[in-house]
């Protein structure tokens, strides 16, 4: 009975951390529907200035806690700096290019923390005055973590005073309900949403520096620590403080009590529970129907044209690819395979952002499943490289017809995280399934047969079948089921009334989506010779979001010249030097800045002013 | 005769300011490392090369782990300073090394290696940490008949189960490591066993060998728990509470990092090591012990590097190189990227040729000198027999180290030559 008790008290104290930080996505999200990627970056960089000042001042409590806080006020600072330096800039932006702009700025990030404190993990000091345990039933137990308990209700009751009970507050919550209107009756937006950044950043800053004295700081906290965010934030329901605080509980809970039951569960009982609850409650929590953003590109103000002599262009680009081989080497070869299969799995992703509005986080895993489809038939079946290749997008195809039927049940930012669910749990399946899936150290050894080995000869086959493969996809953009598609997405309602199934639209989209991912993804594998499952983990889902974004999501051919940007930046920025991140994070930025309706948006933007 | 003028890849060209702009201030910050002794030394009198250099290609994680893999960066860069101060590889040639990043990602690795393949016409590959990349590099040099030798990866497959004619690897693997832990957890008279590792191909294979051999030895043991934290990711406390409530006598850690700091923190808060005897993977590594600071564990017995108390002549004078060329003490990566390119060399000097099977020839059964002592790399399953250090962690002056140790040989703890060749796939 006391081990429950502790366990459960445990828990309580991960609860508080993961509620310091989603608290302040919640809010950031809830008022600028920023989806904010830079969020854990702040956690990070709150948990490294925290540990600085620790060190020097931390000998008292007064020290600790004047470093815990001050660190807090400095990324607070750094926020409404990232708001004023480059979100404001970007706010008539199509939707979610900001998210580009804040994944830059996580490049970036982490490059500058590195090259600040070091590569080491950094042990901080323990709270000075909280070092020892008390024992609670016989069961001893951290005083510090007793303290954590006590600050995430501390927090939380305090941010219900500044929004219920501040004129600051009223305004904030004014605006989370309806921007438009909140500026027409004279409030200025800009210097709301900096007030908002520095809240919400500040509040990472001090989930960050609160742990110094719990864990060793290091360069990998960021990322470990935005996805669970996300998900916290989106399990209580967007925008919902007390659901965020109720979501997180539940998740500590769960971490300390799932271990016990089945400890090899760890890698994916987080996204388990949000999958369940998203399939049982369509706005997480404590979220309300009428706070569901819309994250449809809803400033789409031409509509995707075809595009006059698009056809001409199109064969003379593939004429010219097909040329390549006569004067590229080896190398630029395989990069240019590599790029023509991301730009077919960039595409792929566009039909489902572009034209249906449905943001995926979990793309990766209908390209990882087709690669470990084609992998499989030659491991296990010794299947000839025809056969594999046609199984990869079969079993991506199947994978997504299950999981599309409830994602597509979801919408905005609900729909992208039951995405990034299905893909975490695709993810962990392939990680620990070692028998059929060779666990983290993949499947070696699938190579092309020798009538394909050649690097011209793969690069013709990618060319072609991907070729192809985009061709049935700009098909199906302008064929009735494309505008099928996007009625549903400018307007779901009137799509319905007219006697469109949007959903079923929505469905199919989603399937075709995975299939050709799929197909991307078993060519993928040949062209490595191996797969593993980091195909199927998130950052490969963000590559794909950063390709689309980066090409523009108003044009069939921006994924593809996202993919070719992107591809080529950084395999290149990365043999050139050890700061890559760096440089491709403030050429990212810069890009954002620069062309803010993405590449081709902005190429178009030109040839139609002139 | 392999062509030995690198073609630039279009955009490479396109970019060449910029490339241009990244050489020079390399360039610089070489020139600002160099301005130690041993360089003033080297620049007063060049070594002339007489044949064409001969180029190694190096692959490593050098962004996704710093912290591990910059050391051992160092310790290839002394390596091949010494080496061409000697007159290079053959007696006659330079050795160049051309280094690139594998963002933590195998498929990048293999991107990269094909680059320095194609592009640099390198040689040998050489390099990697974490075991999938090692496994995906090793493949490839399979592939395209590559020599590799793979330094930090410590799964077992890459010399056993996923072995090939191409691939060589350095440092003691799971199963040899885990093997000289038993040894000492053999002795204990504890009887009630927890396991605690991270959910991957390592912590498990960690896991599973150890509970095998030391049932062997010890048929009375019972392994009572086991949690399965993720990598990075260690819920301290519940993963502390749940641990002591099984009561074990003994506990076997394979967490590294920011997860077994966090570990250490909680377990001594929640006095999960109150008259418990630890025995743990890699923590006396300096890498591991070296954060924690006056907080590294007490009396735990570990496989680790105790660098300030080896005192044969050559590991000596490894260690004054490094910490006069660098200006920091060795960790255990940096003995093993030394070593690494060691090899390399001896095997390039012992094959008498650049060419691919002549070197993979050689690196089977070459023994070189290391300031560790001689390591084989083995005919039967291209593991070389670089051991580790066993012994018990201990706090002295503020910081972690390494007590009553003794250099445990590799060659000791590998199954014999015919079973370890028939855990080999045909070639």
């Amino acid at each position: 009975m006391s081990f429950l008790l502790v366990q459960a008290l445990s828990g309580l104290a991960t609860a508080a951390t993961l509620f310091l930080v989603s608290s302040g996505l919640t809010i950031v999200f809830g008022v600028t529907r920023i989806v904010n990627f830079a969020h854990g970056s702040f956690y990070m960089v709150g948990a490294y200035a925290g540990w600085s000042l620790i060190e020097r001042f931390g000998g008292t409590p007064a020290g600790f806690w004047g470093s815990v806080a001050a660190a807090a006020l400095a990324m607070g600072v750094l926020g409404a700096a990232m708001e004023i330096g480059l979100l404001r800039r970007l706010y008539r932006s199509p939707e979610l290019f900001q998210l580009l702009g804040t994944f830059g700025v996580v490049l970036v990030v982490q490059d500058l923390t590195a090259w600040a404190w070091g590569p080491e993990d950094l042990l901080g000091r323990r709270a000075p005055g909280l070092k020892g345990s008390i024992d609670i039933l016989d069961q001893p137990f951290p005083l510090y973590d007793l303290v954590l308990i006590g600050l995430g209700p501390l927090v939380l009751g305090l941010l219900w005073l500044l929004f219920n009970r501040t004129r600051w507050g009223t305004l904030v919550r004014a605006a989370t309900q309806d921007r438009e209107m909140t500026s027409a009756l004279g409030v200025d937006p800009a210097r709301l949403f900096t007030g908002v950044l520095f809240l919400g950043c500040a509040l990472a800053g001090l989930g960050g520096a609160l742990q110094v004295p719990r864990e060793s700081v290091t360069l990998q906290m960021d990322m470990a620590i935005v996805v669970e965010a996300f998900v916290v934030v989106v399990v209580g329901g967007m925008g919902s403080l007390t659901g965020a605080f109720l979501a997180s509980l539940l998740i500590g809970q769960l971490q300390a009590f799932g271990i016990l039951v089945f400890p090899q569960i760890t890698l994916v009982i987080v996204f388990l529970f949000m999958a369940v609850v998203l399939v049982l409650r369509p706005h997480g929590l404590l979220g309300r129907a009428e706070e569901v953003p819309p994250t449809a590109p809803a400033t789409v103000t031409v509509p995707l044209s075809a595009g006059r002599h698009a056809g001409p262009w199109a064969l003379a680009l593939l004429a010219l690819l097909a040329a390549a081989p006569l004067v590229a080497g080896d190398y630029a070869l395989i990069l240019l395979t590599e790029v023509v299969i991301l730009a077919l799995f960039a595409a792929s992703l566009h039909l489902l952002i572009g034209l249906g509005g449905l943001v995926s986080f979990g793309h990766a895993a209908w390209f990882g499943l087709g690669a470990y489809g084609s992998a499989l038939l030659v491991k296990h079946l010794g299947a000839p490289m025809p056969l594999a290749l046609a199984g990869a997008p079969v079993l991506a195809g199947l994978g997504a017809l299950v999981a599309g039927w409830f994602c597509v049940r979801r919408s905005g930012l609900y729909f992208a995280m039951l995405t990034l669910a299905f893909a975490q749990i695709v993810w962990s399946i392939a990680f620990q399934w070692y028998a059929v899936t060779g666990g983290d150290n993949g499947i070696l050894g699938v190579w092309p047969p020798a009538w394909a080995a050649g690097k011209a000869t793969y690069y013709w086959l990618t060319l072609g079948l991907c070729g192809g493969a985009l061709w049935l996809l700009r098909r199906a953009a302008f064929a009735p089921f494309g505008y099928a598609l996007r009625a549903g997405r400018d307007s779901g309602l009137r799509a319905e009334s007219v006697g469109i199934d949007v959903r079923r639209f929505q469905w199919m989209a989603f399937v075709l989506a995975g299939t050709a991912a799929g197909l991307a993804g078993g060519l993928y594998a040949f062209a490595k010779g191996s797969v593993f499952p980091t195909l199927l983990a998130v950052p490969q889902s963000v590559d794909a979001l950063v390709m689309v974004l980066m090409g523009g999501i108003q044009t069939v051919a921006g994924p593809l010249a996202g993919a070719l940007v992107f591809h080529l930046l950084e395999s290149e920025v990365m043999s050139l030097t050890d700061w890559w991140r760096l440089v491709l994070g403030l050429i990212i930025v810069a890009l954002v800045l620069v062309f803010p309706k993405g590449i081709v948006g902005f190429l178009s933007g030109i040839r139609r002013r002139a | 005769m392999k062509h030995r003028h690198p073609t630039a890849s279009p955009l490479a060209k396109l970019l060449r300011p910029a490339a241009l702009g990244a050489t020079l201030s390399i360039a610089i910050a070489a020139a600002a490392l160099t301005a130690g002794p041993a360089a003033a030394q080297s620049a007063k009198e060049p070594v002339k090369f007489s044949g064409a250099p001969v180029r190694v290609g190096e692959i490593n994680s050098y962004t996704g782990l710093p912290a591990f893999t910059i050391p051992y960066r160092q310790g290839w860069q002394l390596a091949l300073e010494e080496i061409n101060a000697e007159g290079g590889v053959i007696g006659c040639c330079e050795l160049q090394v051309v280094s690139r990043d594998d963002a933590g990602k195998p498929d990048d690795a293999v991107r990269v290696a094909q680059e320095l393949v194609t592009n640099e016409a390198v040689d040998v590959l050489a390099g990697t940490y974490f075991s999938h990349i090692g496994l995906a590099v090793a493949d490839f040099a399979a592939r395209n008949k590559m020599p590799f030798v793979a330094a930090e990866p410590l799964t077992d497959a890459i010399t056993w189960s996923k072995g090939n004619r191409y691939t060589f690897r350095l440092r003691p693997s799971t199963y040899m490591q885990a093997a000289m832990l038993v040894e000492e957890a053999a002795k204990l008279p504890a009887k009630r066993w927890a396991t605690v590792a991270p959910n991957y191909e390592y912590g498990q294979s960690a896991v599973a060998w150890f509970r095998q051999l030391l049932k062997e030895k010890r048929p009375d043991v019972e392994f009572v728990a086991e949690q399965w934290p993720v990598q990075g990711k260690l819920e301290a406390g519940p993963t502390v509470q749940a641990l002591a409530a099984a009561k074990p006598d003994a506990i076997f850690n394979v967490t590294f990092g920011a997860d077994l700091a966090k570990f250490v923190r909680e377990g001594e808060g929640r006095g999960l090591f109150r008259n418990r005897k630890v025995v743990s993977l890699l923590t006396g590594e300096p890498e591991y012990l070296e954060p924690m600071k006056d907080e590294a564990p007490e009396g735990w017995i570990v496989t680790g590097y105790p660098w300030d108390q080896i005192d044969t002549p050559a590991h000596k004078a490894f260690v004054a190189a490094y910490t006069a060329r660098f200006k920091e003490s060795p960790k255990a990566g940096s003995i093993v990227g030394y070593i690494t390119m060691k090899a390399v060399a001896a095997a390039i000097t012992k094959a008498k040729s650049a060419n691919a099977e002549p070197i993979v020839d050689a690196l089977a059964g070459l023994t070189i000198d290391s300031p560790v002592g001689p390591v084989t790399f083995r005919a039967s399953d291209h593991q070389a027999t670089m051991g580790a250090y066993v012994g018990t962690t201990t706090v002295k002056d503020g910081r972690g180290t390494m007590k009553d140790w003794r250099y445990a040989d590799g060659a000791n703890y590998l199954p014999p030559d015919d079973a370890a060749r028939k855990m080999r796939p045909a070639e």
